[in-house]
Order: C-alpha cells, then structure tokens, then sequence
C-alpha cells in the first residue's frame, strides 16, 4: 500500500545539515497495525509527517496505493489528505469555538458535502465513538478521553485507508488512554491500516509491526512474535 | 467548500473572538461615519448656500462700481474710480428691455432712536422695486412706495428685530422716529426671514434712496440689484448695463457686473473642492481602519496557527484558507462599514436637531464611496494575513500547543 524508498529529509539550522531522516526505505501493507517508536529527534515524527503529506522529503520517492506522490502539487496532496488519510493528534487540535460535531463535520465541509448528506454521517459517527449526548459540547467542555474520541471520529468521517497517530494516548491517563487504543485497533481491524507513533513501549508491542528509530534511519522493524534485527 | 460553508466558518472565527471583532469593528465603522459625516457637512454648506442665493430669486445682477478687471492701462483698485455709479444710471437701467427691475442700494450706518431709546442700525436706501427683487416679505404694513427715486420721502421700513428692540411689544406702525437728525414714518415691518447672504434682514432700516443718499451726503451708490425679464435674458441684460454705463461714463467701463450664476457657481466649485479635501482626509481614518483590519488579521493567523496546521491535515488546500481568512476581512469590514452608516445616518438626526435650519445630506456619492472604499481596504489589507495563512507549513503550525 505504501511504498517509500530512499528518503532522505534534511532540514538546514543555520549553516549546519541535519538528517532528520536518513535513506529510509519502507513498504507497508494494506490493513497493517505499525508502531513507530525512538527518542525524540530520531526522526519519527518527520516519518509520520512524509508519511501524512504533511512534509516532503528532501529525496527519495514516496508511492501511495501504487500512486506516485511525492511530486503532487500542494492541492492534489491536501486532497490526498483530505480523502484517504486521518489524523489523530496528541494534543487532539480541535478547533475551541466549534462543537463536537462541527468539529468532525470540518472535513466534510472542506469536501464541499452537501449538508443533508453531512449531519446524519457526523451523527452515526460520534454515535459509534459513544459521543452521541456530547455532540453540542465544545472542546473545553470534554474531558481528555472525550476530546481524543472527537478528533478520531474527525479522522475516520473520511473513511480513509490509512490514519496516522501521533502519540494519541500521550496526553491521556491510562484509562482513557486504552479506551483511544482499543478504538484505533477496532479501526485497524475493519481494514483501516494504523500508524501509531509513541513513546510507550508497551503500546509499541500491541502492534503487529514495530520499527524502531534513530537518527533518522530505521533500527529495527519487528514483526509480532518473531523479532528480526 | 463552499461559499456559505465559508462564511458560516469565518463568522464563527470572528465571534469567537469578540472584544477584537468589535474593535476592529468601531474602527471600520468610525472611519465610514467620518467620511459621510464630514462630506454631508460640506454639501450642507453647499446647499446652504444654494438656497441663500436662490432665495434672492434666480436671475439677479449686481453692477458694482469700480472695474476687477486689469486688461490695459493702470490697474484701478476696486471701488476706486473718478466716476461714482449714480442714481440717474441706475434710472437709466430701466428702460432696457431685457431689465425687469432695477433697486439701487446706498448702505450706511447711523443712529436710529425714539422715545430716548437709541441703536446704531444699518440703513439701507433703496426703491419700492428692491421688495421683489430680493423677494422680501412683510410683516406688517406695507413696503416703500412707488415713486419717483429721485425724491426722497419720510418714511420707514424696520426689520422685526429692530421692531422688537425699540418698539417692544407695542404698535410701531405710523410712529415717528429719527434717523441721525431726520424724522421717518415707520410705515412697514418686515417679516423674520432670517439671513439673506450675510445681511441680516431683522436688523435693518430701509428708507428710500434719496432720504438715505442726502443722510449720508453723497450721490453715490453702494451698489446697483437688477433682475432680468428672464433667465435667459441674463446675459443680454449684462451687456446691456455695461453698454449703458459706459455710454453715460464718456466711454469707460468703470463698472463691475456680477450675475448671481457666476456667484453661485464660484461658491459651488469651492465648496465642493472643500467637501472633496475633508472626504479625502477623513478616507485617511478609513485606510487606518484598513491596516488595522491587516494588524488584527495578522495576530488572529499567528493565534490560530494549530487551527490552520489542522485545517491543512484535514485536507484544506492552500486557496481554501486562503479564502478563510479573506472572507474573515470582508465580513469585518463589510459589517464595519455598515455600523458606519447607522453612525453616520444617527449622526446627521443628531446635527439635524440641533441645527434645524442647516441643510445637512449625505451625498449618495460618499455613501457608495465609503462603503467601496471600506470593502476595498478590508480586503486589500486582508490578503497579506490571508496569504500567510495560507503559506503555513502544517508541520510548525502543528508543533505549537
């Protein structure tokens, strides 16, 4: 499903080059359950953000479901994003004015949906995330657990291929924080494929795959049960 | 997105912010009221002068004595000249036939007083003919008579201010009352009418122009009111007092001749220049307006910065926030603007009550102006915030918390 190889991204701080990644080369499949795990500044962020279209790399090629689309121009990938990729944050981004609703309802309106079609889907979905009776709240009114739960309804609303989780449970206590993974791992079952970057080694091991990172290159990648170097 | 998705997005952007909005708002809206405001007071002098000089009736002349030309010889000062304008040339006038009237006018100053009660008034002589040439009124008893200019008669005709301020309230009609060392016989009040270009018709004396010539010892005239037969006759008419009156001064055109459409037009075109040059400075407040609309903007992008990073994520295009925050500027002015009118139009009930009498109107041009002008500045000083917001790199936008 996803396919990059060589990439390499290079940021420029001041005179110095720094590798944020290095010659990364990676092929996931359609409906996997990742984790990526590091320290910080060993580039797993930067992979999610290549990943996400979000940034692009300095080199190497970047192939979405068989498309080529590292050379897209800006729009074509906001709408490779806005279609086929959610994101769960850590720090949820919802926007504080809207409610729960108008929160995941964003994308649909971004897509330009007609509003009949648009409030039953907002509706079924905060329903299945059991935010049927917070649909009128805003953020400030949701605990954190709840907040978490809006922001992945307002990345399924798409029915992407692939959501990308940017340490979903770091802002979260460790209830709420299984509740958010059990729903991403619902998700991964009913076919979605789920990259989840964390810190958390143990939420690192429910994963089918784990690649570990440093320095910007790929250190280990993991398979559940039988671990390869 | 759609273009009322955008608006309702935009809209819940500004009211989510609402001390801000508002101030921006008071801005716009100051700036439009000033620009309306202002210009409404310069047509009102426009205006006010309009009606002044159409009030004196529509085809009128003034022969002043003295020529305000320079072509040749020497430069004469105005008002200096070896010939005086006469009241024989003013009978002379009369028998053109393009002339309808003609009302020769000395003015002085001097003493008025009965019973004790003294006043230095304006004394103005002139005919029974001026009464229509500057379309008088009276109050009561009747104005000057008919008859020869050349013999001048005891009688009066007091403004209402001088009635009231030596007569009170009791009966002025038919009393005596003297003029420096003259006896008059006041046989009219005028009607208030208020002022008349700077004369101030309650505060007057009008007696007949040969009493008023012998009270101040000369045979010459201040100046000369002529109305023509008809508009179109004004220009006919003017000729025919110059030719007359350098006919009867051996030749010289010692005389001015002022038609009231030259007058008029000259206010005209300086009081609109005048209205354009307060516009043009109160459009200053509306550009200020303006740049705050970009300052405002500008902080609300770097605030929002993880709300654009977002919108980008979900699949916003660079051209759809864009389009965000250009809306965002458009509302606010197009909502400061219309506050500006509802200022503006409170405005001008306020003026309108406290000065009755003064034609104040805002001119349908400054209103389009304003409100375009308003529009334009919003959305001209709202691209830059826009275009920022636009260029944001979802990354950096996102890492903030």
């Amino acid at each position: 499903m996803i396919r990059l190889s060589h990439i390499h991204r290079i940021f420029k701080v001041g005179e110095e080059e720094v590798y944020a990644l290095k010659d990364v080369s990676l092929e996931l499949s359609s409906g996997d359950y990742i984790s990526v795990m590091g320290p910080s500044g060993s580039g797993k962020s930067t992979l999610l953000n290549i990943l996400g279209l979000l940034d692009r790399p300095t080199s190497g090629t970047y192939e979405f479901e068989k498309d080529d689309i590292t050379s897209l121009s800006n729009q074509d990938q906001a709408l490779v994003r806005r279609n086929r990729i959610g994101f769960v944050f850590q720090f949820f981004h919802l926007i504080p004015r809207l409610t729960a609703a108008e929160n995941v309802e964003l994308p649909l309106i971004l897509a330009g949906m007609d509003p009949r079609e648009r409030k039953p889907r907002v509706a079924e979905a905060l329903d299945v995330l059991g935010l049927k009776d917070r649909a009128k709240h805003r953020p400030d009114q949701l605990s954190g657990g709840q907040r978490q739960r809006v922001a992945i309804a307002r990345a399924t609303i798409m029915r992407p291929s692939l959501i990308l989780a940017d340490e979903p449970t770091g802002n979260l206590d460790r209830h709420s924080g299984s509740d958010v993974v059990e729903i991403l791992e619902n998700l991964n079952r009913s076919g979605i494929t789920l990259i989840i970057v964390t810190h958390d080694p143990a939420l690192g091991e429910r994963a089918r795959r784990s690649i570990v990172m440093t320095d910007g290159s790929i250190l280990a990648d993991h398979r559940q049960g039988n671990p390869s170097p | 997105m759609k273009a009322g998705n955008i608006f309702v997005f935009s809209m819940r952007a500004l009211s989510g912010y609402p001390a801000r909005t508002l101030l921006v708002l008071l801005a716009m809206a100051i700036g439009v009221a000033s620009v309306m405001l202002l210009t409404s007071l310069g047509e009102g002098a426009r205006r006010y002068v309009n009606r002044e000089f159409t009030s004196l009736g529509t085809h009128i002349l003034f022969v002043l004595p003295g020529r305000s030309e320079t072509t040749g010889g020497p430069p004469p000062l105005l008002g200096q000249t070896p010939r005086d304008l006469t009241l024989e040339d003013a009978l002379a006038l009369t028998r053109n036939p393009s002339i309808a009237k003609v009302g020769p006018i000395v003015v002085g100053s001097a003493p008025v007083s009965w019973n004790g009660k003294d006043r230095e008034v304006t004394i103005l002589g002139t005919t029974a003919d001026m009464f229509e040439i500057r379309q008088l009124a009276m109050g009561q008893g009747r104005f000057l008579p008919v008859q020869d200019p050349s013999i001048g008669t005891g009688v009066a005709v007091i403004g209402h201010k001088i009635k009231t301020e030596i007569f009170g309230n009791g009966s002025a009609l038919g009393e005596w009352i003297r003029i420096q060392d003259r006896r008059f016989r006041v046989i009219g009040i005028l009607a208030p009418k208020g002022q008349s270009i700077g004369l101030d018709m309650g505060d007057l004396v009008i007696i007949p122009v040969a009493s008023a010539q012998s009270l101040f010892n000369t045979s010459a005239l201040f100046r000369i009111m002529i109305e023509a037969k008809h508009r179109d006759d004004i220009q006919e008419a003017k000729e025919a007092v110059l030719k007359t009156i350098r006919e009867r001064h051996d030749g010289e055109d010692d005389i001015t001749v002022i038609t009231q459409d030259a007058i008029l037009s000259t206010f005209d075109r300086i009081l609109t220049a005048l209205t354009l040059t307060v516009a043009g400075i109160a459009a200053i407040s509306l550009a200020v307006a303006g740049i705050l609309i970009m300052n405002v903007m500008l902080i609300s992008v770097s605030q929002r910065k993880s709300e654009i990073g977002l919108l980008k994520a979900v699949g916003a295009t660079g051209s759809q926030v864009l389009r965000v925050f250009l809306t965002e500027a458009a509302i606010l002015s197009m909502t400061g603007a219309i506050l500006g009118l509802v200022l503006a139009y409170s405005g001008l009930g306020v003026i309108l009550r406290l000065f009755p009498d003064f034609p104040v109107h805002i001119p349908a041009w400054s209103v389009l102006a304003s409100v375009f002008t308003a529009q334009l500045t919003g959305i001209l000083f709202g691209v830059l915030p826009a275009r920022r917001a636009a260029a944001l790199d979802p990354v950096q936008a996102l890492s903030r918390r």
